[in-house]
């Protein structure tokens, strides 16, 4: 497998909808991948960088005792959070800049939800040497102010999104707008398995390091691949990349987690795009997207930024579509209580988007029998997440 | 209203040495009750052509200008249904010159490109311009345009590459809409020296008129603009004037019949 068509389609799903001076640019970048991933050299300066810098291979941890807990099978965490700056992004964002420099561009911007793509930006940025500006939605920087700071203290400007719902998909907008005023120099680097063709397929291309290694680490620990993959998502890269390690097995089932917020009943209540949306156009490609009956985007919520978006990356719509993967939703208040246990029972706290994985791995793992394995990509840890959640734990115990 | 009546203005426009002023204005800012009397006051002040926004939420190729307008429009309650309603029952002999839609591709899509194209036949729409639809996807919309006579107009930008603009032009019904510079919609101060170099590598492949608009803001640039462009396309600025002025349909005739003035090449010097 598997990648899109010619035109950047899976299935149904993809293309390319841009301003037409946008057109160009992406044709550039596509060319610009299909050389650098022909060349060995690029890989090999790509593989050093996560092995020395990134700290590669991730471990894989069983969870024994939150699969004590669960009564059922045993449940696996592929550590994304043990990654440098926390998550798995980094093995985008590494691969990006890479490309940016091979393109001879002076300047790199970004948007981000949750600020981790936005920090792995700005490290990148640091590292190669290119100043990075990153368009961040106001609602999401008081959020996540930590990683606002990190940003700034990695040499970043982060450009603070006040225009529409002022979260992700209005960070996106802007991104956008910025690159079609100075694509010549600058290089897009986006988040997540989104946007117009290429995106979606090189962004996926760098997460699938994820799927590799678990695939290769599970048979080395358990003589064969899991039964069940679990990940998170919000526009689904992280998904995308452990999926990739397992998409051509077909035994292996794959489940996607959207955040349900407070539930699926009314559009601006949730962020789940593949459950709840309809087919539409955002940010480029034709994928599901949560919106009215007069195709306006409609707002989003989840307590997870990082998951807060209206739309889903198309290859998740095409998974979706084709029954390849399901897709699941777990609330606001689930998240939160694996957010807890997995801290109280693994010592390790996961990130609020990595909680839904966790949420949903519990309950699945609860229904099988003690012998099967649920793979759940941990993909970010929660360092940025304890504030506000010890926050809103103080809040609750007042009003009680 | 047809896809020929777009075509007739630039033809008459040029017989008369000047440049065809497209006025663009945002359906429903500050409200669909207002929009009459504010196209009658662009067709009034000499607009030969109105751009009418339909309003979107996530506007990419638009500037802070207009998404604070599509805003404004929203929040007010206006839809696709509104806007066609709103047209379709206007006063086209005080109304009388065409006009032509500009909104993004979700809305058409979610609507449905044939039921859209339709209803914007139907209610007297001559044309539509969707920014982020490039011709590579533009297939079977295209298509239903053309089968319900609306004009479908293509793009071309300073990015725009000289073999893909051949492709462009021969897709693109009306007119070619000349994106005068990197970046988004919004008023300029000074116009994009590069602008007249576009227009003059664009005239060798193309019979078809060409508009220029981004960033087209005063009688200045307009005046420019007509000595080698067969239109001026004016948005953002007449959406600034007229968000601040009380008499709104008064500042928007202004605005027009300076900008008029200045595309008539008899008053170059």
């Amino acid at each position: 497998m598997n990648g899109p068509d010619e035109r950047g389609y899976y299935g149904e799903f993809g293309g390319r909808f841009v301003p037409e001076v946008l057109v160009e640019p992406l044709r550039e970048l596509e060319a610009a991948v299909t050389g650098a991933f022909a060349d060995d050299g690029f890989w090999s300066e790509y593989k050093r960088l996560l092995r020395d810098y990134v700290g590669r291979p991730s471990p894989l941890f069983e969870a024994k005792n939150l699969a004590r807990r669960s009564r059922g099978a045993r449940i696996v965490l592929k550590r994304e959070d043990c990654n440098h700056t926390g998550a798995h992004k980094i093995l985008n964002t590494v691969g990006q800049g890479l490309l940016a420099r091979r393109m001879g561009k002076r300047r790199i911007i970004a948007e981000t939800g949750a600020g981790q793509h936005g920090v792995a930006t700005a490290t990148v940025g640091a590292l190669l040497g290119m100043p990075v500006e990153v368009y961040m939605g106001a609602e999401d920087v008081e959020r996540q102010s930590l990683n606002v700071y990190l940003m700034e203290l990695l040499g970043a400007r982060v450009r603070v999104v006040e225009s529409g719902s002022r979260t992700l998909k209005d960070a996106t907008n802007e991104a956008f707008r910025d690159w079609a005023a100075t694509a010549c120099e600058t290089f897009y680097v986006i988040g997540s398995v989104v946007g117009a063709h290429p995106y979606p397929m090189l962004v996926r291309r760098f997460a699938s390091t994820i799927g590799e290694e678990a695939r290769v680490q599970c048979r080395q620990r358990f003589g064969r691949s899991p039964d069940h993959v679990v990940a998170c998502v919000g526009g689904g890269s992280n998904a995308m990349g452990i999926f990739a390690g397992f998409i051509d097995d077909a035994q292996v089932r794959l489940w996607g987690v959207e955040a349900g917020g407070h539930g699926l009943e009314r559009l601006g209540l949730h962020a789940a795009s593949i459950g709840a949306g309809t087919v539409g156009v955002l940010h480029g490609a034709r994928t599901l997207v949560l919106q009215d009956a007069d195709g306006q985007i409609a707002p989003t919520h989840s307590i997870s930024a990082g998951l807060d978006y209206p739309g889903v990356g198309p290859e998740h719509a095409h998974l979706a579509r084709t029954g390849r993967a399901r897709y699941v939703m777990i609330t606001d208040d689930e998240a939160r209580v694996s957010f807890e246990r997995l801290a109280r029972l693994e010592g390790i706290v996961p990130a609020l988007e990595s909680a839904h994985a966790v949420a949903f791995a519990e309950r699945l793992a609860g229904t099988l029998p003690a012998d099967a394995i649920v793979l759940v990509n941990l993909s970010g840890r929660g360092d940025k997440d304890a504030v506000r959640f010890a926050l809103a734990r103080a809040a609750t115990a007042a009003t009680a | 209203m047809n896809t020929s009546q777009v075509a007739s203005v630039f033809e008459r426009c040029a017989a008369e040495n000047r440049a065809a002023l497209i006025a663009y204005l945002m359906a429903g800012d500050p409200s669909l009750a207002d929009m009459p009397a504010l196209l009658e006051a662009a067709a009034a002040g000499g607009a030969d052509i109105i751009e009418l926004g339909i309003p979107y939420s996530d506007p990419l190729a638009d500037g802070p200008t207009i998404q604070a307008a599509a805003q404004r429009s929203l929040r007010a309650g206006t839809t696709f249904d509104g806007v066609l309603a709103m047209i379709g029952t206007l006063d086209r002999n005080r109304v009388a010159v065409p006009i032509i839609a500009f909104t993004y591709f979700n809305p058409v899509f979610v609507r449905g490109v044939e039921r859209t194209a339709r209803g914007l036949a139907a209610a007297g729409f001559a044309g539509t311009i969707i920014p982020d639809l490039p011709p590579e996807e533009a297939g079977g919309t295209a298509d239903a345009f053309a089968s319900n006579g609306v004009a479908l107009t293509f793009l071309v930008a300073p990015t725009t590459p000289s073999e893909r603009i051949p492709m462009i032009a021969e897709r693109s019904s009306g007119f070619v809409y000349v994106v005068s510079r990197m970046g988004v919609t919004g008023a300029g101060q000074t116009l994009d020296g590069s602008v007249a170099a576009l227009v003059d590598r664009l005239r060798p492949l193309t019979d078809k008129p060409l508009a220029v608009g981004f960033g087209v803001s005063t009688p200045e640039h307009a005046r420019a603009i007509a000595a080698y462009a067969d239109g001026v396309i004016v948005g953002s600025a007449l959406i600034d004037r007229l968000s601040s002025a009380a008499d709104k349909p008064a500042a928007v005739r202004e605005l027009c019949a300076a900008l008029a003035l200045a595309s008539s090449r008899d008053q170059i010097k």
